[in-house]
């Protein structure tokens, strides 16, 4: 089911069938260009398979923004052992929900993707790694690979063309840290979700210490457009660095929040105005955290940007996982920084030091701080902590509590300091339904 | 040996061997690089970041302990950036940190205090509530204090790299993940505490020492443990003549950090309230303290009475007792005495072994080789329940090393959990089953055979035999009991061999009488048993026999005695003992229990009462009459003074002892029981877990 009204404005490329009656059957997906590219696919030699990749300049959409075709290549395609496709559905980043939209409604779509990277690095089994909230995907995942199965487009000898190839969901057990590609292999492997030290990579050594391809399904689920219709076909949509469509999932004080597939590059302001449908209510923007709530917050006067991963990486922010989080005027700024860092307290894995004391200590400081029993030394101490966390943790994740929470401190000093000398919080009254 | 990487570290060249991780190649460099989470030997983690370090071309600081060396690195370790971060990773560490060194056990020894004191601020900026957590007992030795623990995962990786047990997991997230143990809210395993010597805080604590005194104030005896044959080392803490723990964690001796629960815990017996203390004699029927000098002149008289009428003196001796104690002994009733009738409880057939070596010492392993060489045979026998050192080196091997194990046993055992072949056969048909390992093992290039007390005389021949048919070297270890067990025979306490296996026959000697029959000769006119209980499961066939103990304790067999003397127990005394493996090593004296007196010293007094000359009977004059004397005991003084552990080569005669299975018994013991001696350890007899069961990951 879709839960917002399309925009005139979407490019629909991944999101092509959304909205078909009964899109995420076989039938539907047969009926739409289903499975054409995996066709094409078994026709093709690896090599030119990966060089429709390069040239579609699709870049991983778990928020890295990692080349795709380059992290294929990276797999040792002539290793004797196993080598596996792993989907990594654990979508978690808040603010971001857009991998559940395409497993809900176009599953065949990231089937066909891992099936064609299979090809690529030849791997025969693959895993769907999908977070455990996601308890109702999991049957959709489930019919789909049951459909596919049965209709011989999984399995053995798909198609009759001599390639097997086997497809299992997996959950995970509702931890953020297990989006991390480490933490997620480990988890699969049934063991506690901590990341593994790197290198080496998962291309080289992956689930069961094997070669594993590891993409965000979003990434997966282009691969069969790119295939069908061309990797330059794909990387037209976008801009020359950032190939094709991106699906943008925007939320917070607009009008029309929800799931929008733009192109590489468009800009912020515009997404915010014409596909989201404005500010609601008329109040004035604030801030946008333009892709899930590791990123750094952009003040409303830095909106006028492309949204794709080197601008947004010159401004010192990321384009991360997509999720758009719009704060207008009355948002509490104190109080989205302890939201945000709430969430990484809880979510910190604890392995190493850094990063479990430190989100625990911020969580603790911006608490108090927003109840009113801030210090000045507070603010400073903030911004100290997080940057002593930056780049020092084991994995991303201390990074990414410790990028937002510098933005906040350094972006808006002035509202941290409204809160010093026990006053209450200027913006309680406003503020209750955003990021509570 | 490949080429050497070059690489900078703080503008000193260094040159290590490819794959050498920085934080080792600056310590070789003589720069130290902190770490909590590193430990040499377990797996990487990278957790702590106290490791941080600049590398040049290198975008971020980067973990030392995982990153390792290439050509031409430059490594920077004391930049501002690497002081600031080390300083906020004590910062952060410290937040909910109890900060109750005052009372803490690891006060003084924690290397948390060290580092915060070598590298933290000296105070903290935090200033919110701590997370707290209740201590918790997880076993009547090992205690845990969550709030201390800093999550270096050290505790959880040697218990299931190190053990193979894996009994500590970790529960929870962020910053309220802790250590938990297996079984809920207590711990089922070795007991070993292995995971509280190797926490660098006070966060696992012993439940024998804890908040008993400081390490400052302790004076600290290395020595060898008193009960199975592996002879690890144990630094024994004394305070007030009492000993206070045991330990090893400076990671001397041939056990590296290695300690089971015996070494570690099970040195009270030291001080149990029925520690004999005075001499005891037979008075109208009722043994009666007397003085040692009525006790003395006692035994004197009858020794030399049944020995000038002619009388049967039987002599047994002890697997406990030092080198020195068992040559005195064995030279006391032969020389002294004139009786040839000596032996003692022998568990294991290390005679036929070097018989059937046939003098080739160079095929005997050392508890290194368990380290170093390729493959194992392990045949009749449960390592981590009855030798938990020799299991620990040989499971290390594997994990460092990838050697091959092959185990032949009648039960499983935790070595099959990594070994390439694992066999299950009766009691007693083991040596088929070898045979049928034949066309795998003649593949290995090299084999170390450890061989249980089952297999014995003509078992043991077989066993070299097909050793020898394999055509590849082949090392021996022939498994006994007790902490000298090795010692006991390499002295000669045994009826037809002389220290160095010499048979007595070539002294012109008669065979003596073995245990079996001495204690079933009618005619028995004196028994002399030193530290041994064999009366516990046999009859003393004649009663008009004078019977006299050396022990500890009031043993059966001491209460059948006439005059007993109270012996000080091994952490009591110097002297050498010989382990497992052949390897001599010293005892200290770590404390002293009033009233109770070495055994050479009493051997030495009875001597001098019966006006025999025997020697000086001081343990170094005695031992340095062992390297003269013992074949194979001329091993280099100054590695035995200094602490260190050598090899004894005794050669076996073609000439042979005596090959009867009878004569070798296990005392079939368990990590938890130790003979006689574990009925007065509380610890050993305060772990809950079932014996003999065998706890694994």
């Amino acid at each position: 089911m879709l839960y917002n009204e399309p925009s005139p404005l979407e490019v629909k490329v991944l999101t092509r069938r959304f909205g078909l009656p009964d899109s995420a059957s076989l039938d539907t997906y047969l009926a739409s260009d289903g499975y054409a590219a995996l066709r094409k696919a078994l026709g093709m030699k690896p090599e030119e398979i990966l060089e429709q990749m390069k040239r579609s300049v699709l870049r991983g959409r778990g928020g890295a923004g990692f080349p795709a075709a380059m992290k294929w290549g990276f797999v040792p395609r002539s290793s004797p052992k196993p080598k596996y496709i792993v989907a990594n559905a654990d979508e978690s980043e808040p603010g971001t929900c857009k991998d559940r939209l395409l497993m809900e409604n176009d599953p065949h779509q990231l089937i066909e993707g891992m099936m064609i990277a299979g090809l690529v690095v030849d791997a025969h089994a693959g895993y769907i790694y999908i977070r455990g909230e996601y308890r109702y995907l999991i049957e959709i995942l489930d019919r789909a690979i049951a459909e596919a199965y049965e209709r011989g487009y999984l399995g053995k000898n798909i198609l009759g063309s001599g390639f097997d190839f086997d497809l299992y969901t997996h959950t995970g057990a509702g931890a953020y840290e297990c989006g991390e590609e480490s933490a997620l292999l480990e988890s699969l492997e049934g063991k506690r979700g901590i990341p593994r030290i790197r290198p080496p990579f998962p291309a080289v050594v992956g689930a069961f210490q094997c070669p594993t391809v590891l993409n965000n399904v979003e990434t997966l689920s282009a691969v069969p457009a790119i295939i069908r219709d061309g990797g330059v076909a794909f990387s037209a949509l976008g801009t020359p660095k950032n190939g094709g469509t991106r699906l943008f999932c925007i939320s917070g004080h607009v009008n029309k929040p929800g799931v929008y597939e733009l192109p590489m590059g468009f800009n912020l302001l515009r997404m915010i105005d014409e596909v989201a449908g404005g500010v609601r209510d008329g109040r004035k923007l604030k801030a946008v955290i333009p892709g899930g709530s590791s990123c750094p917050v952009l003040k409303a006067e830095e909106c006028d940007i492309a949204m794709d991963f080197d601008s947004l990486s010159k401004a010192k922010s990321m384009l991360g996982s997509g999720g758009v989080v719009v704060m207008d005027e009355a948002t509490c700024m104190v109080k989205a920084a302890l939201r945000i860092m709430r969430f990484y307290a809880h979510e910190s894995c604890g392995w190493c030091i850094p990063c479990r004391e430190g989100t625990l200590w911020l969580r603790k400081i911006l608490t108090r701080f927003h109840e009113g029993q801030g210090r000045p030394s507070d603010i400073p101490l903030i911004g100290e902590l997080a940057k002593n966390m930056l780049g020092r943790t084991f994995c991303p994740l201390g990074d990414a509590a410790a990028m937002p929470t510098i933005s906040f401190v350094e972006k808006f000093r002035d509202e941290f300091e409204a809160h010093l000398d026990g006053k209450p919080c200027p913006f309680e009254e406003a503020d209750r339904t955003v990021l509570a | 040996m490949a080429d050497l990487v070059r690489l900078e570290i703080d503008g000193r060249m260094v040159e290590v061997p490819p794959g050498t991780l920085v934080i080792n190649a600056a310590k070789q460099a003589g720069i130290e690089i902190p770490a909590f989470c590193y430990y040499e030997g377990l797996a990487l983690q990278a957790a702590c970041r106290m490791c941080l370090v600049e590398v040049e071309r290198m975008p971020k600081l980067i973990a030392s302990c995982t990153l390792p060396v290439s050509e031409g690195m430059v490594v920077r370790t004391e930049t501002p950036q690497v002081v600031e971060a080390r300083k906020s990773m004590l910062e952060f560490l410290l937040t909910n940190h109890p900060l109750d060194c005052p009372v803490c056990d690891k006060g003084g020894e924690c290397e948390l205090q060290d580092m915060a004191f070598r590298y933290g601020t000296g105070e903290s900026r935090f200033t919110e509530v701590k997370h707290h957590v209740e201590e918790q007992q997880w076993s009547p030795v090992v205690f845990f204090d969550a709030p201390r623990c800093i999550l270096c995962y050290r505790c959880v990786r040697i218990c299931s790299e190190g053990m193979g047990v894996s009994a500590l997991g970790v529960i929870n997230r962020g910053a309220s993940a802790e250590i938990a143990p297996n079984c809920d809210d207590h711990l089922e395993c070795d007991e070993c505490g292995m995971c509280i010597d190797i926490c660098p805080v006070g966060a696992l604590t012993s439940g024998m020492y804890r908040y008993k005194t400081r390490p400052w104030e302790m004076k600290h005896e290395g020595t060898v443990c008193a009960h199975c044959s592996n002879g690890c080392k144990t630094t024994l803490g004394v305070y007030d003549n009492r000993i206070m723990r045991g330990n090893n964690r400076d990671r001397s001796g041939i056990n590296g950090e290695f300690l089971c629960i015996k070494g570690r815990y099970a040195f009270d017996f030291v001080s149990h309230p029925e520690r004999l203390q005075s001499p005891l004699m037979k008075i109208d029927g009722r043994l009666q303290e007397v003085p040692w000098s009525q006790a003395l002149s006692a035994v004197a008289g009858r020794f030399s009475e049944i020995k000038a009428r002619g009388g049967k003196i039987g002599v047994i001796g002890s697997t406990r007792t030092t080198n020195e104690e068992n040559y005195y002994l064995q030279k006391f009733a032969r020389v002294g005495l004139g009786t040839n009738h000596i032996d003692h409880h022998r568990s294991g057939d290390v005679a036929t072994l070097l018989t059937a070596l046939g003098g080739r010492s160079d095929a005997l392993a050392t508890t290194d080789d368990l380290y170093g060489r390729k493959a194992f045979l392990i045949v009749a026998a449960d390592l981590a329940q009855q030798h938990p050192f020799l299991a620990f080196q040989i499971r290390a091997n594997w994990r460092h090393h990838n050697c091959r194990t092959y185990t032949v046993t009648p039960g499983p055992v935790r070595e099959d959990s990594y070994a390439v072949r694992s066999v299950q056969v009766p009691e007693g048909e083991e040596l088929d089953a070898v045979e049928a390992l034949r066309d795998s093992l003649a593949a290995e290039p090299e084999l170390v055979v450890l061989f249980g007390d089952t297999i014995k005389c003509d078992a043991v021949r077989r066993l070299v035999a097909f050793g020898d048919s394999l055509g590849i070297p082949v090392k021996y270890v022939c498994l006994v009991d007790y902490s000298n067990s090795r010692g006991a025979m390499d002295m000669g306490l045994l009826p037809d061999l002389l220290p160095g296996y010499r048979p007595v026959t070539e002294a012109g000697l008669e065979p003596g009488m073995t245990l079996p029959e001495i204690l079933a000769a009618p005619d028995l006119a004196g028994l002399w048993v030193v530290g041994a209980n064999p009366l516990t499961n046999k009859q003393l066939v004649s009663d008009a026999a004078f019977v006299v103990v050396q022990d500890l304790f009031l043993t059966e067999t001491a209460q059948r005695a006439d005059v007993v003397f109270p012996a000080a127990s091994a952490y009591e005394k110097s002297g050498t003992v010989t382990n497992v493996c052949g390897e001599v090593q010293r005892l200290k004296r770590a404390v002293s229990v009033t009233g109770a007196k070495p055994d050479l010293e009493i051997f030495g007094l009875l001597a001098k009462e019966m006006k025999l000359d025997l020697g000086i009977w001081t343990p170094d004059a005695v031992f340095k009459e062992i390297r003269d004397a013992v074949r194979g005991y001329n091993v280099p003084l100054p590695v035995i003074v200094t602490g260190g552990a050598s090899q004894t080569a005794p050669e076996g005669g073609p000439a042979g002892a005596t090959s009867r299975p009878d004569l070798i018994q296990s005392a079939r013991d368990t990590l938890f029981t130790s003979g006689s001696l574990s009925r007065f350890s509380k610890t050993l007899n305060s772990v809950t877990e079932r014996p003999g069961a065998l706890y694994r990951g």
